[in-house]
């Protein structure tokens, strides 16, 4: 099917995430603004008008009520999902960068970027059911990994905190303590920034994306490596599909390395693979800057991707790709 | 030469394996006998060998003067001043660099002086220069450099008998030939690694053969017959063959060279320039001559660099390489270089020019060797202002003799182009319009194996097409050309001989608007790559040239360079290193079916190694050709076979994959059940696990396996 194309946003996509029934999608972008779209066809829905720098990061409650939003401006905010309004805001003394909900949406993990002599931290922070209560006491401060932390996600029964940033390596957290569980190998583990991190559906695995132009699944309790994606372009972001044995991997040459000739050069595809047998089944092409978020609908049978060309690209798949034997 | 592995990595090691280095006492570590774990010590000769590389002492830049006149103290000053000024020529002498030492009985000078240079290069130029210096009659310089004196000392007085080494066979070098499947190797460098491959074209990708990092530290280069490989260093050059790995087989001490063998592989020709020490000195050039086989110098040619600038015309970027040209055939008998108004050949029985003399050629600007026969084709440009026509001519050695000329009026350029059996030689013309504002060019066609050598003039039906490509069908009588401006040319192709055998070009075909810059044909001719590199994102065409058909088109995007197998059988495009992105290489059959693609970050070479011409006589050769199908039969089996054996693996491999992967689900299934229970407590006891609402939903795939149509005998009438 001809893709959707969303343009909402005046500057590059961020960060992608669809709520849990699949009809709603929440798109980040460098404008302050974070956008809702109606996942079906694309209309946009609403704004959530109030920070002050770059979104990076988003995360939607289960219920659907609250969103919570990681910005450069030094800020983590709640919103309504329904009004738009802002419910509460997190400050930082540095950018924040990824957002995630725990399982029954009690706590939110929230990382800051390292900023003037701090350096980064994943915080745990306890999300009020009224949101008159909220307080911005940290649960837990966990400090240590050099560089940015590009994402940060709940194991399994919020027992472990899993993180990838820009030293490359992924690393398991003790969600009580905050103790260092494990660490992946730097031999076989990723060799450059690790820029993406996507849980599957069931959360048994994950899959990081690095600019060392490869993708790797692992266990999520082990830390056991179980699948390397190998492509020809750095990985911006990459997301599991939870209806077929299937990854997608999106990102491309940097923009500032762009080529001037010629759109093919950049690699600016989504590429899909096959989850098990690490093979590459196809592309979408559309996008005329480096993919920078990818997220499947919770159904598979759409996804959506978004560039740094601004568009939010909504494909919907045909029959075909229901039937693709491998 | 052993791997480096530094502090780092062992440190590194160390603490992997849980081990305090500090506490290990290193010393006290002892290997097994005749073991050394790929850890060369450092009494190994290999490392040894390594430093007598450099300069061992630091007298390279004094000189000795022998037979000076033997002088009274009065006249001390007179003959240092006569010394100084010779000296002073060849370079700068250091402040109190001249020594003459007297002999204290008679006051006397001794004959001899000591001179110290600023380097050992000035001091090397004076010995060349004034040795056999001629002051009078009864004194004449002996100079040699200090350095050297041990040397000569070690001389001893009685002569003996070398000493013959005991024969050992060595390896066949040629081994990679016999190889069962047929397959053809080549070698590529990406990054810091230099590997050797097989081509499988049946298993699609390639086979490692040696691998080697920081293996060169230029280029690597193939010798023509495919013998040996070379690599090139910062002190110098290195030969490597073997049977089934690389061994270093000689290695050549020669500080920032370039390097070229000979055709027939006999002969290895290196060259340096050295940054002269002076700046108003022009650059120092020494170009040696090594017998590949037993790495003796052949011949050395040492001068500075604008007496071997090319073309005579004293060319400010220095000189063209390679600046020795390799004529007749693969017996590499003759050698040539060509300067301001000459040319010198040279003959390598003793590698002295023929006849002693050069080749007296006024002005002339390029010559080119037959690549098979000791012809030498000249171009001499216009003079006068064209009152003296530009000349062609052939001349054949060593009788020096000229088969053969053509004169041609308002040229600005020409450029020859022989065929590969050297019976052909085409050359380009380019000519002034009679307003002499812009050119037109035309084709020169020599026969070189008729009587007489009868010419021919070929010119484009568009006569201001400009000539982007021309290519000779190899070993053929076709050629092909690329010719008109603007961003899609034509191409054409033209036969030495017509329908009727008269020995008249004619044209086969011209293919319209391509988008090609390039033309490639297979060794075996018949077929064609035309390419699009560059300006054109790497367009392919495979084209027959005897069914006047394309059998393929393709796309390798960005692709800079292509080269086809030394056999005819497949083609590799790649992309190198002057783009930042899609480096690599790809591998496609002659028909133009891609066979493999393999991705190389920072990809700078990749090169076929060579193959020796074939033993089958041309009767032969043409019997196979005619009973093709007898021969293939066994080979097509053994594809099959293959292909089965491939399928088959693959299948398993997959297979495999599946099952470890359900295993893990499964496992990870059974814990997810464990924990619902507290999952659900987490939720507040919100039943709904996200799972199970997918896992309910069902996909109905439909499958179309068979459609027949089939018609129904049907009576109206009936009704």
């Amino acid at each position: 099917m001809r893709p959707i194309l969303m343009k909402g946003h005046e500057r590059p996509l961020t960060f992608l995430k669809y709520n849990r029934e699949g009809d709603l999608l929440f798109s980040c972008a460098k404008d302050h603004t974070p956008t809702v779209w109606f996942a079906d066809n694309g209309e946009r829905l609403g704004t959530y008008r109030g920070h002050n720098g770059a979104v990076w990061c988003c995360d939607v409650s289960r219920d659907s009520g609250l969103l919570i939003t990681g910005s450069a401006d030094q800020s983590v905010k709640l919103w309504s999902v329904q009004t738009g309004a802002q419910l509460y805001s997190f400050n930082f003394d540095s950018p924040a960068k990824a957002v995630d909900f725990s399982i029954g949406d009690k706590l939110a993990i929230i990382t800051t970027d390292p900023f003037m002599g701090l350096p980064s931290t994943i915080q745990v922070k306890r999300i009020a059911r009224d949101p008159s209560e909220q307080t911005s006491e940290s649960v837990l401060t966990i400090k240590g990994p050099q560089g940015r932390i590009n994402r940060a996600v709940w194991g399994p029964l919020n027992k472990t905190i899993i993180s990838g940033g820009e030293d490359a390596v992924v690393r398991i957290w003790d969600a009580e303590t905050g103790q260092l569980l494990k660490e992946s190998d730097k031999e076989t583990g990723h060799q450059k920034t690790i820029t993406s991190l996507s849980k599957s559906a069931d959360g048994s695995h994950f899959l990081t994306g690095s600019l060392d132009k490869s993708a790797k699944l692992w266990d999520i309790r082990t830390l056991t490596l179980i699948k390397t994606y190998v492509t020809e372009r750095p990985v911006n972001a990459c997301a599991i599909s939870p209806l077929l044995d299937h990854v997608v991997m999106g990102g491309g040459q940097e923009a500032s390395h762009v080529t001037t000739t010629d759109r093919r050069a950049g690699k600016f595809e989504a590429k899909f693979f096959h989850k098990i047998l690490q093979e590459e089944i196809g592309g979408v092409k559309g996008h005329f800057g480096p993919i920078n978020a990818l997220a499947f609908n919770p159904d598979g049978r759409s996804f959506a991707s978004g560039g740094e060309d601004g568009y939010v690209r909504l494909h919907h798949f045909d029959p075909d790709y229901f039937n693709i034997k491998m | 030469m052993a791997e480096v592995v530094s502090m780092a990595d062992i440190e590194a090691t160390a603490q992997r394996h849980g081990i305090d280095l500090s506490s290990v006492d290193l010393d006290s570590i002892q290997l097994p006998p005749g073991e050394d774990f790929g850890i060369k010590s450092d009494d190994d000769e290999d490392i040894h060998e390594e430093d007598s590389l450099e300069f061992e002492a630091g007298f390279g830049n004094i000189i000795v003067v022998d037979n000076l006149p033997v002088v009274p103290p009065e006249k001390f000053e007179k003959l240092e001043g006569v010394i100084r000024k010779i000296y002073s020529q060849t370079g700068v002498i250091r402040e109190g660099g001249l020594s003459m030492p007297m002999n204290p009985d008679t006051q006397k000078t001794l004959g001899y002086c000591f001179i110290e240079y600023n380097t050992p290069q000035e001091a090397e130029l004076a010995r060349e220069k004034t040795n056999g210096y001629k002051l009078d009659k009864s004194h004449i310089f002996a100079v040699n450099l200090f350095d050297d004196f041990e040397k000569y000392m070690k001389v001893p007085e009685e002569w003996t008998h070398a000493e013959i080494n005991p024969y050992t066979p060595g390896e066949n070098l040629q081994q990679w030939l016999t190889d069962e499947k047929a397959r053809d190797q080549f070698v590529i460098r990406a990054a810091t690694f230099t590997e050797v491959f097989w081509n499988d074209p049946r298993q699609l990708m390639p086979d490692l053969v040696y691998r080697r990092q920081y293996w060169t530290e230029s280029f690597v280069q193939w010798s023509p017959l495919g013998t040996y490989l070379a690599t090139v260093h910062r002190q110098g050059a290195a030969v490597w063959g073997g049977a089934t790995t690389f061994n270093r087989l000689m290695r050549v001490a020669h500080p920032q060279v370039l390097i070229d063998f000979s055709p027939g592989e006999k002969y290895l020709v290196t060259y340096s320039s050295h940054e002269p020490s002076n700046p108003h000195d022009t650059h120092r050039v020494v170009l040696n001559i090594f017998d590949v086989r037993t790495g003796k110098v052949m011949r050395d040619f040492k001068g500075n660099a604008d007496e071997f600038a090319a073309g005579g015309s004293g060319g400010v970027s220095g000189v063209s390489w390679p600046i020795f040209r390799w004529g007749g055939g693969r017996e590499d008998k003759y050698f040539a270089r060509i300067g301001k108004n000459v040319i010198s050949v040279y003959e390598t029985e003793t590698f002295t020019l023929i006849d002693k003399k050069s080749l007296k050629v006024e002005n002339v600007m390029d010559f080119s060797w037959s690549p098979t026969d000791p012809i030498v084709a000249l171009f001499v440009p216009e003079l006068g202002g064209g009152n003296q026509p530009a000349r062609v001519s052939l001349v054949q050695l060593p009788g020096k003799e000229e088969l053969r000329q053509k004169n041609l009026f308002s040229v600005s350029d020409c450029k020859m182009c022989w065929q590969s059996n050297g019976e052909y030689l085409a050359v380009k013309v380019d000519r002034y319009t009679k307003t002499k504002k812009s050119t037109y060019t035309g084709f020169e066609l020599f026969r070189i194996k008729e009587r007489d050598i009868p010419i021919e003039v070929l010119e484009l039906e568009n006569k201001n097409d400009k000539i982007v490509a021309f290519a000779w069908e190899p070993k053929g009588h076709r050629f092909a050309v690329i010719h008109g401006d603007g961003p899609r040319p034509d191409i054409s192709f033209y036969s030495m001989r017509t329908a009727h055998n008269t020995g008249r070009v004619s044209k086969i075909t011209t293919l319209k608007a391509k988008q090609a810059n390039a033309l490639y044909w297979s060794p075996g001719g018949h077929f064609i790559v035309l390419a699009g590199l560059k300006g054109f994102n790497g367009q392919l065409e495979f084209y027959n040239v005897d069914e006047l058909e394309t059998m393929a088109t393709g796309e390798h995007f960005m692709a800079t360079d292509i080269e086809w197998d030394p056999t005819g059988r497949y083609v590799a495009t790649s992309v190198t290193s002057v783009h930042e992105m899609e480096n690599g290489f790809h591998i496609w059959s002659f028909n133009g079916k891609l066979l493999y693609r393999i991705p190389k970050d920072h990809f700078y070479q990749f090169l076929w190694r060579p193959r020796p011409p074939s033993f089958l006589s041309a009767e032969k050769e043409e019997e196979i050709a005619k009973n093709l199908k007898k021969y293939s039969k066994k080979y097509e089996a053994e594809d099959q076979d293959m292909s089965l054996q491939l399928s088959e693996q693959d299948r398993k491999k997959r297979k495999m994959l599946q099952e470890e992967w359900d295993a893990w689900v499964s496992k990870w299934k059974q814990l997810h059940e464990e924990e619902r229970e507290l999952r659900l407590q987490l939720r507040d006891g919100e039943a709904s696990d996200e799972e199970e609402e997918y896992e309910a939903k069902e996909v109905e795939v439909e499958e179309v396996l068979e459609v027949q149509e089939e018609v129904v005998a049907f009576d109206l009438d009936q009704e």
